[in-house]
């Protein structure tokens, strides 16, 4: 008999909170800036340094951890994790041991279905707690060794940790998903994993259906984006059922994901695991929130997806699914909302969206925000469809003329002579140019062969360059041609 | 009187009298040095030209143009800071400790860097990678540590006045053997910042100085809160030197038993008993108290100290600062690196540290000596509640022989058994002279009296010392040179 697996998954999810200084340090928390630009004494750690706690990345933190429906703790501490690498350069990083400051939490996470069709589960978090970036190794270019940037060497991180509660690679990037765009609602991080301000570790492991103990967990690092961490685990989960089916045991360890190979490999054993001697930072005094400060930040917290999606749906009358697809990206949702605001209608500004801007951005891997059509030009495109200036198969092919040119539809209309025919006069004339020269189709129709209105229409907006409103040559045509 | 005989009190005078004095009582220290600090070795540095002259403007600095020395842990910008450690040589370090910052902002002139045990692991001033100081009472002797330096140079009058950092005594005793004052204040007074951290929850700067109203006047520019660190104090600080020249009268001081019990010198019990008389006859309420859980007092520090400490020199690694060992690998650099760089002491206590917070290991040594400190401070506030100082000797013995304790470690740590618990409670406690040891055949050695307060309460020791003080004035004593 075949024994079914599952796949048990939890993920540690870094992200780099945004603040203009660092955590312990006035330095520039700043991105891309020359090599050791942003350092001082605290975050090389030079000899006699102490570190001060910068207290807006506290608050940024109690946001995170109460957006995930966390126990935001009473008292703040750090503790100090010893280990030695160049790029760390006290030798410890400063840390949260036992009292992470947001804990026992939980996020709901949509997985998607068969044709659309979208379940929730509940994603439980185990810890968020907050430490200091380390610096970075260079070792492009250099001969003979490496050189150690530490612009990023005490940049504030967040470190939110999953229960063992997802159970597909497909659940783990979902929940990525969901967790990066209550990032983005919260205006917390800028979420890049290019740039490193979002960095994802998996534990994975797998056991039998039915069985509730857990398997020996293997930790895979290295995963440059979402999708990179889908197959990671989709790769591990597969080795790991083919071990246990060959009779070999798991070993619990550390795996790198290469992402040319499209495999996993061993880093390091149980064994060569690091003793981080982990004991109370005496530089920081533990100190307590005031519980006020804590319903503060609860009272400035921003509309968050769900709350979002849901009034998508109400207010603007959206299917479940294009709602969700609407307000799971923070950009996204506000791109849309701009666009009602220039009085667009929601339904054809989701369609739009959804199958025209979102095809044209996606082929030329541009986000959303840098689109080159602004909501406003779209939300005047979707105007001239509403008000029968232009057919909708015109506007197809005005929209890429605006990705293009960044001109408004408008103009791009004026320029070709694009506006919809609906001078009757003028319809009439070639409704009955196009009676004449298909008398076949016009004696089907006559007959009861409907689809020979079709082709007739089309005869008529061939007639006219596409600029004729389809629903009046209809009418036109029937008028006509009546059905005996 | 020749002018590096000056306390900082009469050279303030003697500045603010005639400015060009000061580049005088510089070039007086600096020949003084000459003189005798080829035997005594208390400076690893110095810098004669350092000084800038009074200008008119400054006339409100209160350490104008007045040259103070500093134990070699506190980072000086520019200049060379080495903890007497091999693997700090050639490190210069970019900024200025706070203290150095205050000192210079009172208009004091940074005079020397003093020789210390090596990262201020040792009560002897003999782990330093420059060699041993000795003491200037008698050259046989150690001068304590590990401010030995600092307190060896205002003992032999080649500082006017030092600072010095306690972890466990290391301002205190080297001040007793010495025969002079030193004062650590509590926790939190004076900014760590730019101190090279030893034990982060215990270390503390503070003055060693000839007089007790020097001690005040040195505390009054370096304490106060600093934003630059967390453990700093938001406090007022109050003029220290308006506690000097009171009357002890209705003070109560208590004598804990556990002080005056088995492992203390004779001479020392003897000397400390006729100071408790003195203050007796002058008016203070003596009673015996009893703190029983000092008896862990060192166990405890060599847990919570070590552990704290091979965290904070992890840092010393090769990487950025200071010695490295050149190795293509990189753990092999890690490993030479220290190897080479740290002395046995350093090597000792990181090895120490490391073992009490691994794994496994950390609940039954380092969260241990968590509790049994938080009972060591109860011990103190509860006989703070009837007594507003507690005496005792500073340390079991005078100054021992050079050499005479190295390869006993332990028997070293145990002459740190009356001034650790003051670290461990965080509360102040000072050192100051209250006679000599006398055998007749070596020189006279000095003795040191401790007075020990409640937190931020350094005024009611600077009360007690100096009625003492203005009583006994063993400082007029000097030793030969």
């Amino acid at each position: 008999m075949n024994t079914q697996y599952e796949s048990v998954i939890g993920l540690e999810v870094h992200v780099q909170l945004k603040t203009k200084s660092k955590i312990f340090c006035a330095c520039s928390a700043a991105f891309g800036c020359e090599a050791n630009e942003n350092t001082c004494p605290v975050c090389l750690g030079l000899p006699g340094s102490l570190p001060v706690l910068n207290e807006k990345v506290l608050e940024l933190a109690i946001k995170v951890g109460l957006a995930l429906n966390c126990r935001i703790s009473e008292r703040i501490k750090f503790d100090r994790k010893n280990y030695f690498y160049p790029d760390l350069p006290k030798a410890y990083q400063i840390s949260q041991y036992d009292m992470p400051v947001a804990s026992k939490g939980f996020l709901v996470v949509e997985i998607k279905g068969d044709g659309g069709v979208l379940t929730e589960k509940r994603i439980g978090i185990t810890r968020a707690h907050l430490e200091e970036d380390a610096g970075k190794l260079l070792h492009e270019g250099i001969k003979d060794g490496s050189w150690v940037d530490y612009n990023r060497a005490g940049v504030p991180l967040l470190e939110i940790v999953s229960e063992p509660d997802l159970r597909t690679p497909e659940e783990a990037f979902q929940y990525l998903v969901s967790l990066k765009a209550i990032l983005q609602y919260l205006e917390v991080s800028d979420c890049n994993m290019e740039e490193g301000s979002l960095r994802c570790d998996a534990n994975v492991s797998i056991r039998s259906i039915g069985e509730t103990k857990l398997g020996t967990k293997v930790e895979i690092k290295n995963m440059n984006s979402f999708r990179a961490v889908q197959k990671a685990l989709a790769y591990e989960v597969k080795r790991q059922t083919k071990a246990v089916e060959s009779g070999e045991k798991i070993i619990q360890e550390t795996r790198l994901w290469n992402e040319s190979k499209s495999e996993t490999f061993s880093m390091r054993s149980k064994e060569q695991a690091h003793d981080y001697r982990y004991f109370p930072e005496p530089d920081l005094v533990p100190f307590s929130v005031a519980s006020e400060k804590i319903e503060t930040i609860k009272k400035s917290l921003p509309e968050l997806p769900k709350a979002r999606w849901d009034r998508f749906k109400t207010r603007y009358g959206l299917s479940d699914y294009d709602a969700y697809v609407l307000t799971s990206d923070k950009i996204l949702g506000d791109y849309f909302e701009a666009c009602i605001q220039e009085k667009a209608d929601p339904k054809l500004t989701s369609n739009w969206i959804q199958s025209e801007l979102l095809a044209l951005l996606n082929a030329g891997k541009i986000a959303i925000g840098d689109s080159p059509v602004k909501a406003k030009d779209l939300a005047g495109l979707i105007r001239l469809i509403g008000n029968n200036t232009v057919s909708g198969k015109i506007a197809k092919e005005i929209l890429p003329m605006m990705f293009e040119t960044r001109k408004s539809a408008e103009t791009i209309v004026k320029e070709k002579g694009l506006v919809q025919v609906t001078d009757l006069k003028v319809l009439e004339e070639a409704a009955d140019r196009v009676i004449r020269a298909n008398a076949k189709s016009v004696s089907d129709l006559k007959a009861g062969k409907k689809q020979a209105l079709g082709f007739l229409v089309g005869q008529v907006m061939k007639e006219t360059k596409g600029k004729a409103n389809p629903k009046l040559i209809n009418e036109i045509l029937t008028q006509k041609l009546p059905i005996q | 009187m020749e002018l590096f005989r000056l306390t900082i009190k009469q050279a303030q005078e003697v500045v603010r009298k005639t400015p060009k004095q000061a580049g005088e009582l510089l070039q007086a220290l600096t020949k003084r040095i000459g003189q005798v600090d080829s035997k005594l070795k208390a400076y690893v540095r110095f810098n004669p030209n350092h000084i800038q002259l009074p200008k008119r403007s400054d006339q409100n600095a209160p350490l104008l143009g007045i040259p103070i020395s500093v134990k070699d842990n506190m980072v000086t910008q520019d200049w060379e800071t080495t903890c007497g450690s091999k693997i700090l040589k050639g490190f210069v370090p970019p900024y200025d400790a706070t203290v150095i910052k205050k000192l210079k902002e009172a208009g004091a002139t940074i005079f020397g860097k003093c020789n210390m045990d090596e990262f201020a692991f040792g009560s002897s001033c003999e782990t330093s990678c420059f060699g041993p100081t000795r003491n200037p009472w008698n050259v046989d002797c150690v001068p304590g540590g590990s401010s030995g330096g600092s307190a060896a140079a205002v003992a032999s009058d080649t500082a006017i006045a030092a600072l010095g950092s306690d972890t466990g005594g290391s301002i205190r005793q080297p001040a007793s053997f010495c025969g002079v004052v030193g004062l650590k204040p509590t926790y939190g007074r004076v900014s760590r910042y730019g101190l090279v951290a030893f034990g982060s929850s215990l270390d503390q700067i503070g003055p060693i100085t000839k007089t007790v109203e020097d001690a005040a006047i040195l505390l009054n520019v370096i304490a106060g809160h600093d934003e630059c660190d967390s453990t700093s104090a938001d406090i007022p600080v109050p003029d220290y030197t308006s506690f000097l020249g009171k009357n002890v009268k209705g003070l109560k001081i208590g004598l804990p038993k556990e002080y005056f019990a088995e492992g203390l010198n004779p001479q020392v019990e003897r000397k400390v008993k006729e100071a408790i008389t003195v203050l007796r006859d002058l008016g203070a309420g003596c009673v015996e108290v009893s703190l029983p859980y000092m008896k862990y007092a060192v166990a405890v520090y060599y847990v919570v100290a070590v552990a704290e400490a091979s965290s904070n020199l992890g840092r010393f690694d090769g990487v950025q600062y200071g010695l490295r060992a050149e190795n293509s690998n990189l753990r092999d650099m890690y490993f030479e690196t220290r190897n080479q760089g740290f002395g046995a002491e350093a090597k000792r206590r990181i090895l120490l540290g490391t073992f009490v917070l691994s794994a496994g290991y950390y609940d039954a040594y380092y969260l241990k000596g968590l509790k049994v400190r938080t009972l060591i401070k109860q011990d103190f506030d509860r006989v703070f509640e009837k007594v507003d100082l507690i005496l005792g000797p500073t340390s079991p013995t005078p100054a021992f022989k050079v050499g005479e304790l190295t390869s006993d470690p332990l028997a070293m740590y145990l002459s740190d058994i009356y001034t650790i618990s003051a670290n461990l409670a965080g509360i102040p406690a000072m050192s100051i002279p209250c006679g000599f040891s006398r055998d007749g055949v070596t020189p006279p050695l000095p003795i040191g009296l401790q007075l020990m307060a409640k937190p931020f309460e350094e005024g009611t020791i600077f009360r007690a010392a100096s009625a003492y003080e203005q009583a006994t004035k063993w400082y007029e004593q000097k030793p030969k040179l």
